[in-house]
Parts: structure tokens; C-alpha cells; sequence
């Protein structure tokens, strides 16, 4: 039987859906007792990109990335990877490699057995196994602690192990539960970069099952916003981030303001929406095609909006208010506003310069503006 | 500080107390000679009339045991049979220790709760039990005698199998129980992992499972090894007069033969072939903590 031809739905406009996915799900559906964890996710991932999986805990991402390694059945729907259906087939026999959020390493192993236990299962002969221990080892920068158990190893040499174990075998797909999660901030960092870096060198796909938006952005090629166990949007962080599909999408991904309003007209290139929230006419030019008097909301990221004291020349998108809050950050500032209606607003200043005179102060009155361009309307 | 002096005192003085002055006087029996008299053997230090002291240690009684092949083969049997019904209890009670430790917690209190019950009745009344399950007009031997597998009784009191089928009932909660402490422990994901790594369940168990847990295969082996190897009431309640343990040979020594001397020197010889059991396991475990 031949798979269906069609490109699986999920993509968005916008990140061109090349033909022939290399991991395809076909609507899957996972449910335990009366709870779907994952609900009729369709989703195609490119050969050697860094798919991220992003959402809060319980959206089922980790129960998606379990059917990925074959710990979980499905209820419905398929798994394709590099053209095989993946149904009925154990762990054991696919070519997909795991590291665990706990990394899972065998506590009665050196370092060096863990790495080879993959290429053992296999059969390969001694020889090349420890050929590409060493070199795995190598690329992982723990050649030297080879000999070592994983108790005696420090959180982020073990993370290594476990991504060297994993990727040792050469499999066609690597999923990371939650890589980084257990390391520190500064670690998390540099880990980041050298995942990337990794992936680049092996050239294998990754799919990252993560709850922290930050390493989404940092690591994937594409993300993949899940909530409820469906997949809410799929797009390159920068696509998810700056044109967000839903109030959640836009919410979950970095901070964003929010105002409520109707249609109120529609002239070249630009929607004008009337808004209780703000107080004056709301310009955009992007975002949905909305008839006259559509419900809809306009998301703006808040480094995307301005502050100033003197009132700004367009008659729309400006928003009069006081400052409530001022946290300075070292390489920016966020402030909170009130605005006359009630509304709160959430601006970040970059600090360009090291001391800013002229900085706005708790209780000022200002104006918060921004260009039709820097706003997104969401319909939903 | 002074605290924690006097909670680890108590314990050692109890001991010293307890174990060390009973070895030491066990130890001086056994180094005296055999005598009729009350109690049975000469005293080891006598004050001699002219004020000096004379010590009369001998290690005749001991020579005796390597003379007498009797007691050899008692402590070798006693071995076998200690070795043979650990080894039974450990084929049986993996698999349960095991069941249980990958069972949901509700279900696993109840399991546990049933490892442990028969310790509510007495021991002595459980191997009695098994006398009137083993004699030959007894449940099993009318059932096949019923079916018609058998036209006569088999005979299976006093019998090895009675002494070895009384040895695994008594002694296999404690081969299960530090089992299923061990099983319960070890991480489920490290089984994920490697069947991820291409390892099939058989497998995965013998490279993860297994060697994981050792430990608790190394108590419970010695939790049933050692008692035993000493055991003396099952022996004498299932066992045939040709079943020959250290126990009997003990309890015979002192009892029937009133030479308490040799049944002291059984009792330090039997005492310090455990000891090496217990040193195998200390260094096991020792190992297994580095690691």
C-alpha cells in the first residue's frame, strides 16, 4: 500500500511544505480511559531539521513523543518515518533514538558501555564499536571520562552521555524529552549551541519535546505549538512569534497585549478596528481577513510599542496612560502602563545607552504607540 | 555528639553483652574436656593448691570433629541442602518479588501483606502443618490416590524432599522481601531505554534487571543460606533419621550424648563457616556501593 500523497495538514501558510515529509503523523489520537491526551495530531517533519514540540505540561507533547518511540500505541491514526509505518513496530525495532528528561543511564555501566550498549544490541563487531564509541565520545567531548560511572559524572557530562548513547546507533530520528530542563540556567545556555552545533555535524532530524518557549526559539528550525492535545500552530519561531494564529499562540510564546474590538472598516491594506480597551482607532496591516463588524482581538509584542511624553502625529494606535511599574532588566527596561480605560499594557525598552536621562518615571503620563505593521488581528 | 555516642553504645554494649559473652563461654566449653559431673566438663582454669593457675585448654574436642567424618558430612549436608533450597527459593521468589514490585500500589500493600502473613501464625505450628499435608494418608497422597495416578501412598515424610520442601515454605519471605526492596527501586525508564537501544524484553532484563539486582539477590540468598544451613527444627520434624544437619548433630551432641565439649566445638565450627558467607557479602556489597 502506498502512503497517501497528499502534504498533511497542520502547516500553515508560510512555511513552505516541501513534498515528501520525512516523518509524517497522520492523525493521530492517543486517549487513556475517557482523557484524550493526544487528539487527531497531523504533522509533518523535514530530514535533518530541529522540530520543536512546544506547550505547557499535560498538553500531551510527551505522550506524542512516546508514540514517536513506539512506548505508546496509538488509539488512531499512523507514524511514518522515511516512508515505513511505524504501526506494531516495538522500540526495539525502529530506527529511533530516545534521551530521556532523566537521561536514563545505566548506573552499572561506564560511561563507554552505555554509549556501546545500542551497537551490542546490533551485533556490530567489537572492533567498530569501539571505533565509534571513541568517536562519539569524542564529538560529545567525554573521551576522557570513558571509564567513568554516571554517578560520578556532573549533570551536564551526563546529559552528554545520554545524547551520545542515543545517537551513537545513527537513527533516523532523535527525540530529546525536555534536553535542558535539568541543568542550570548558564549550562542550559551553552548546552543550547552545542545541540545545534551536534545536530549540524550528525545531520540527523531531532524532535524536541519542550515546555520552555526560550529554548523552543533557540533550537528548532520549526516549532510546533501544542495545547489540548492538538497542534495549534507549526511554523519557524520567528513565523510563530511574530505572526501568531491564536490569542494562546500569542499569548504562550513571549509576552503580548491584547485589545478586544470590531471591525469597523477596511480601507487599503488596513484594518481599522474599534477597541473599548484602547480609546482610539486601531490600525493593522496584517493579519486575517474579517468581515465588518467580526469580533477580533490585536496582539502586540511589547518591545514592539513606543513611549513617549509628547503626543505622537497618527490619531490611531496610541494609547494615553501612566506608568504603574518600572523594571529595569540591565539590557532593557519593562514597564507597566494603566491606561485611561482600565487597560493594562506591557511595554520593554531596549537600554541602548548606559545611562538614559531622559528615562520615563513611575507615575508619568505618557503615550504608548506603535506602527499598523507591528500589530497581528486574531480572529481567534 | 554525645548523643549519637550513647545511641550507638547501647546497641554494641547489647551485643557484647548478649553475643560476645555467650561465644566466650561457648568458646571456653568447648576448649575443656568432657567429664561426668555437673556441669559435664573439666573447668578450664584451676587454681592450683599452691596458689598458681593452671589452664587446661586442649583443642582435643575440636581434633575430634576432623577425626569423626560424621560431622563433616553433617556440615557438608547441612551446606547442600542450605545451597539447593536457596537456590529454589530464589527461583520461586524472583518471579514474585518481581510481580510484585511492578504492580500498582494499591495491589502491591495486599501482596506484600500476604508475603508476610504466614509470620502471624507460629513457626513451629507451619511446619507441623506440613507433616499432616506430606503423611501418606494425607491431602495430597488421597487426591492421587482418588484420581488414580497412584495405587499406593508415596512416601514423603521423612524424606530430603520433606526438609526441603519445609526449608523453601519457611524461609522464602525472606529471599522475597529484600527482592522486591531491590526491584522496587530501579528506575522503569532505565528498561525504556534500553529497549529504545534495540534490546529485546529477555535481554533487557538479563543486561538491566538482573544486574541491578544483585544486591537484593545477595541478601535474600544469605537471609535463607544461613539459617539455614543451622536449621534444626525442620530437619527434625520432616525429616527422615538418615537426614543428616549440624543442628541434629548439635542438638544430639548436648542432649543425647550429654558431651558438651564436642557440642560446643560443633557449634564454633558451624558459627565460623558462616562466617565466610558473610564476609562474600559484606565485600559484594561493598563493591556494589563503589560502583
Amino acid at each position: 500500500m502506498s502512503p497517501p500523497r497528499t502534504a498533511p495538514a497542520g502547516d500553515l501558510p508560510g512555511n513552505e511544505p516541501r513534498c515528501g515529509h520525512y516523518v509524517r503523523i497522520e492523525g493521530v489520537t492517543k486517549t487513556f480511559g475517557d482523557v484524550t491526551a493526544v487528539d487527531d495530531v497531523s504533522l509533518g517533519i523535514h530530514r535533518g531539521e530541529i522540530f520543536c514540540l512546544l506547550g505547557s505540561s499535560g498538553c500531551g507533547k510527551t505522550t506524542l513523543l512516546r508514540i514517536l518511540a513506539g512506548f505508546e500505541t496509538a488509539t488512531g491514526g499512523r507514524v511514518l518515518i522515511d516512508g515505513d509505518d511505524m504501526t506494531g513496530i516495538p522500540p526495539y525495532e525502529r530506527p529511533v533514538n530516545i534521551m530521556f528528561q532523566s537521561y536514563a543511564l545505566f548506573p552499572h555501566m561506564t560511561v563507554e558501555k552505555n554509549v556501546a550498549f545500542g551497537l551490542r544490541q546490533d551485533r556490530i563487531a567489537a572492533r567498530e564499536t569501539s571505533r565509534r564509541v571513541r568517536d562519539m565520545l569524542g564529538l560529545v567531548r567525554l573521551g576522557p571520562l570513558a571509564r567513568r560511572r554516571p554517578h560520578q559524572l556532573s549533570g551536564g557530562q551526563r546529559q552528554r552521555v545520554a545524547l551520545a548513547r542515543a545517537l551513537v546507533k545513527q537513527p533516523k530520528l532523535l527525540l530529546l524529552d525536555e534536553p535542558l530542563a535539568a541543568l542550570d540556567r548558564k549550562l542550559r545556555e551553552e548546552m543550547q549551541f552545542e545541540l545545534i552545533t551536534i545536530q549540524k555535524e550528525v545531520g540527523v532530524t531531532f524532535v524536541v519535546v519542550t515546555h520552555d518557549q526560550e529554548e523552543a526559539m533557540t533550537l528548532s528550525d520549526r516549532i510546533g505549538v501544542m495545547d489540548a492535545g492538538k497542534i495549534v500552530q507549526t511554523g519557524t519561531p520567528s513565523a510563530i512569534y511574530e505572526s501568531p494564529g491564536t490569542r494562546f499562540v500569542a499569548g504562550f510564546v513571549g509576552s503580548v497585549n491584547l485589545f478586544e474590538g470590531r471591525v469597523v472598516a477596511q480601507d487599503a491594506g488596513h484594518l481599522i478596528i474599534e477597541c473599548e480597551g484602547a480609546g482610539c482607532p486601531l490600525y493593522s496591516d496584517r493579519g486575517v481577513r474579517a468581515a465588518h463588524g467580526d469580533r477580533v482581538w490585536v496582539a502586540v509584542r511589547p518591545e514592539k510599542l513606543q513611549i513617549s511624553r509628547d503626543a505622537p502625529s497618527r490619531e490611531y494606535n496610541r494609547i494615553e496612560s501612566m506608568i504603574t511599574e518600572v523594571a529595569y532588566r540591565g539590557n532593557l527596561t519593562m514597564y507597566r502602563l494603566r491606561a485611561a480605560s482600565g487597560a493594562e499594557l506591557r511595554v520593554s525598552r531596549p537600554n541602548l545607552a548606559r545611562a538614559n536621562a531622559d528615562r520615563q518615571d513611575m507615575g508619568e503620563r505618557v503615550y504608548v504607540s506603535w506602527h499598523p505593521s507591528s500589530s497581528v488581528v486574531l480572529t481567534s | 555528639m554525645r548523643w549519637r555516642t550513647f545511641a550507638i553504645a547501647v546497641p554494641y554494649l547489647w551485643l557484647l553483652l548478649f553475643f560476645l559473652a555467650p561465644f566466650a563461654i561457648v568458646l571456653k566449653i568447648a576448649l575443656s574436656e568432657a567429664m561426668l559431673a555437673r556441669p559435664p566438663y573439666a573447668p578450664l582454669f584451676e587454681w592450683g593448691p599452691d596458689g598458681s593457675l593452671a589452664v587446661r585448654a586442649s583443642l582435643q574436642n575440636f581434633l575430634f570433629l576432623l577425626r569423626d567424618d560424621l560431622y563433616w558430612k553433617a556440615y557438608l549436608n547441612s551446606a547442600r541442602i542450605a545451597l539447593i533450597s536457596t537456590a529454589f527459593c530464589l527461583i520461586l521468589g524472583y518471579p514474585v518479588a518481581y510481580g510484585i514490585a511492578r504492580s500498582s500500589p494499591t495491589a502491591r500493600t495486599v501482596l506484600l501483606m500476604l508475603v508476610i502473613l504466614p509470620f502471624w501464625t507460629s513457626f513451629l505450628l507451619r511446619v507441623y502443618a506440613w507433616i499432616g499435608i506430606l503423611k501418606n494418608n494425607g491431602p495430597i497422597n488421597n487426591m492421587l490416590l482418588a484420581i488414580g495416578i497412584i495405587d499406593e501412598p508415596i512416601t514423603m515424610m521423612q524424606t530430603d524432599f520433606a526438609v526441603y520442601v519445609g526449608i523453601v515454605y519457611a524461609y522464602l519471605p525472606f529471599m522475597i522481601l529484600p527482592l522486591f526492596a531491590r526491584l522496587v527501586r530501579i528506575d522503569h525508564t532505565l528498561l525504556e531505554a534500553a529497549a529504545d537501544l534495540g534490546c529485546r524484553p529477555l535481554r533487557a532484563f538479563l543486561t538491566v534487571t538482573l544486574p541491578l539486582s544483585l544486591p537484593g539477590i545477595v541478601a535474600g540468598s544469605l537471609l535463607v543460606f544461613i539459617p539455614a544451613v543451622g536449621e534444626f527444627v525442620i530437619p527434625a520434624l520432616l525429616g527422615g533419621p538418615d537426614t543428616l544437619m549440624i543442628g541434629r548433630v548439635l542438638w544430639d551432641e548436648f542432649f543425647a550424648n550429654r558431651d558438651w565439649p564436642v557440642a560446643s566445638a560443633v557449634a564454633i565450627a558451624a558459627l565460623f563457616l558462616l562466617v565466610i558467607p558473610i564476609t562474600v557479602f559484606q565485600r559484594l556489597r561493598a563493591d556494589q556501593e563503589g560502583a
